[in-house]
């Protein structure tokens, strides 16, 4: 029972860090209907800022982790601009889209690796502390319970903006009509900037932690596969989905690698994928549409 | 720089092009997207390195085993998910090509993840280069055929292609078979180069790898796609020294073209010569009311 409830957490938290990810995708989904692929190389870069911001520049904690979030949300604002904002112009196919979106990833992991950064694989100064609480045999880290609390935190920050502010209800508008909320007078620029802000501040957060976690390494951001699984899983495009869809995802992951070998781990995600992919498509929560199903 | 060098550069471009011949099909001329495409490569490896190795046949059958064997893999791929569209395709064959690779690392008979060395070396800069030239001309009257004009009215217009009584997926379905079996192809000529193969060469990043060079060649050209085989695989080599950069370069060249000119080189044009003669007489001034030197565009 103790080992069933210690991989709860550990999936819980993993799942926590893959939602802030998978939300970021999926906001940017359901606005602009196409995979973010270069999702993965800001959270990169947000887990670089991190980490030097902590080691060279000795900032503590709170502060780099707000450079990192910041750092991040303005990077994915500035890919908007370069990579997709011509195509929306020209009202280009998705699929021109996520090429561009795999050029910025490709440019992004490797301009650290040709950097005087490097290839190298860094950690992270341990900040909470190594010592896990005990609660009833079960051991938790520190940094699971961080982990936890900040993704709940950020995604509930993020909830509130969405549901209760007016920016909000321009993104949910635009999410189900681009060309009408326009019409209706939506400054639809300026929401898809926003989302790719938040998106980007939710990129910072999500690679700080798992920078922490674990370690910090240009090809990191590969780990965006499966925060997309997740988004996927839960729905493409809507955010309760996506946040549903990692902490399953999260748990099954831990589950499999505790119960069978963490070498099926990746296998059981993408195996998973298909799976949804063929029998429900819209995942468990997405919108019905007809030309995607 | 040396003949054994350039060769090998040859080899290589030959190699990945027989890869992006079948994908161009898909992507260039049937509109569906895949990201899963170093997996058929990966099956078409293993299969031909398994027809070499454990079967003990000749390296040309092994081969078309090789490509039956991707074929086989898409048919089954292709009954799941062709019925998806746009994203949802792409996501679903990029699942499947990692979920390939993932199991490859897993089946001990292969060598699992530490790869299968020993491999006997049977491909040369000849066999690769009629083989290319089999796959262009098959692709060529493929494309000029009934099946061919099939194949751009499901790529233009879906539904009015159903609607005009084309059996869209059957026609989707061969696509994916074809491009499968060229991947597959591509898979066995490479291991037969190599001489060793691993499940981490067929990584996602080398099916983006060959739909970038069908985009960078032009959708709907078969000239386009053999160009852009031939530069995409030269060109980093010749940057070698700066290895580092050069994937920065690409990765930015790559949004260049996307947002500059996302036609690609070619634009769907094709060279042929009665088209090379027709820009010719243009360029003198003769054939002034022709508008055009393409054959299909679109």
């Amino acid at each position: 029972m103790s080992v069933f409830l210690q991989q709860l957490i550990n999936g819980l938290s993993i799942g926590s860090v893959y939602a802030l990810m998978a939300v970021g995708y999926s906001l940017v989904y359901s606005i602009m209907n196409f995979s973010n692929f270069a999702h993965g190389g800001v959270i990169m870069i947000g887990s670089y800022i991190g980490f030097f911001a902590m080691t060279a520049f000795q900032m503590p904690f709170a502060a780099a982790f707000c450079t990192a979030a910041l750092g991040t949300g303005l990077l994915a604002v500035i890919i908007e601009r370069i990579a997709y904002s011509p195509l929306r112009k020209r009202n280009a196919p998705f699929l021109y889209f996520i090429i561009s979106a795999m050029g910025v990833s490709i440019f992004l992991e490797n301009i650290i690796i040709a950097s005087p950064i490097g290839p190298t694989f860094r950690t992270y100064p341990k900040v909470f502390g190594t010592v896990p609480f005990m609660v009833g045999g079960v051991n938790i880290g520190r940094l699971d319970v961080m982990m936890f609390v900040i993704s709940a935190i950020s995604l509930m920050i993020l909830i509130f903006i969405i549901e209760r502010t007016r920016t909000g209800m321009g993104i949910r508008a635009s999410a189900y009509n681009l060309r009408a909320s326009a019409l209706m007078g939506v400054n639809t620029d300026r929401i898809i900037l926003i989302v790719f802000g938040l998106g980007g501040l939710l990129a910072g957060i999500a690679g700080v932690l798992f920078g922490m976690k674990y370690t910090v390494y240009p090809q990191i951001g590969n780990i965006t596969l499966k925060s997309f699984i997740a988004a996927v899983f839960g729905g493409l495009g809507s955010l309760p989905g996506a946040v549903i869809g990692s902490v399953l995802l999260g748990i099954i992951e831990t589950f499999t690698s505790g119960y069978l070998s963490s070498q099926f781990r990746d296998l059981i995600a993408f195996v998973l994928l298909i799976f949804i992919l063929v029998v429900r498509p819209r995942g468990l929560m997405g919108k019905v549409t007809e030309d995607k199903a | 720089m040396d003949w054994f060098y350039i060769k090998g550069i040859l080899i290589l471009s030959g190699i990945n092009l027989m890869a992006v011949l079948g994908l161009s099909l898909l992507t260039g001329f049937t509109g569906l997207f895949s990201f899963g495409h170093a997996g058929f490569m990966a099956i078409g490896a293993y299969v031909t390195a398994m027809g070499t190795m454990k079967l003990g046949l000749p390296f040309i059958p092994a081969l078309f085993l090789g490509a039956a064997g991707a074929a086989l893999a898409s048919f089954f791929i292709g009954r799941l998910t062709l019925n998806l569209k746009g994203d949802y395709f792409c996501i679903a064959t990029l699942g499947f090509g990692e979920a390939i690779r993932l199991i490859l690392d897993n089946v001990q008979y292969f060598g699992g993840a530490r790869g299968w060395p020993g491999i006997p070396v049977s491909t040369n800069l000849t066999t690769v280069v009629i083989i290319d030239v089999i796959g262009v001309a098959i692709l060529a009257n493929l494309i000029r055929s009934r099946h061919g004009r099939n194949f751009k009215a499901i790529r233009e217009e879906e539904l009015a292609s159903q609607t005009i009584g084309i059996n869209v997926f059957r026609y989707k379905m061969t696509a994916l078979m074809i491009s499968a079996a060229y991947a597959g192809v591509a898979g066995g000529m490479l291991a037969h180069l190599l001489g060793f193969i691993q499940p981490k060469m067929f990584q996602f990043i080398k099916s983006t790898e060959l739909t970038i060079t069908v985009i960078f060649g032009g959708l709907g050209s078969i000239s386009g796609s053999v160009i852009g085989a031939l530069v995409l695989t030269s060109l980093p080599e010749l940057l070698r020294t700066f290895a580092t950069w050069r994937l920065v370069v690409y990765g930015a060249a790559v949004v260049f073209i996307m947002i500059s000119r996302p036609q690609g080189l070619m634009g769907g044009y094709e060279i042929t010569p009665a088209n090379i003669r027709k820009l010719l007489s243009r360029r003198q001034g003769l054939a002034g009311k022709k508008q055009a030197a393409g054959g299909d565009k679109e």
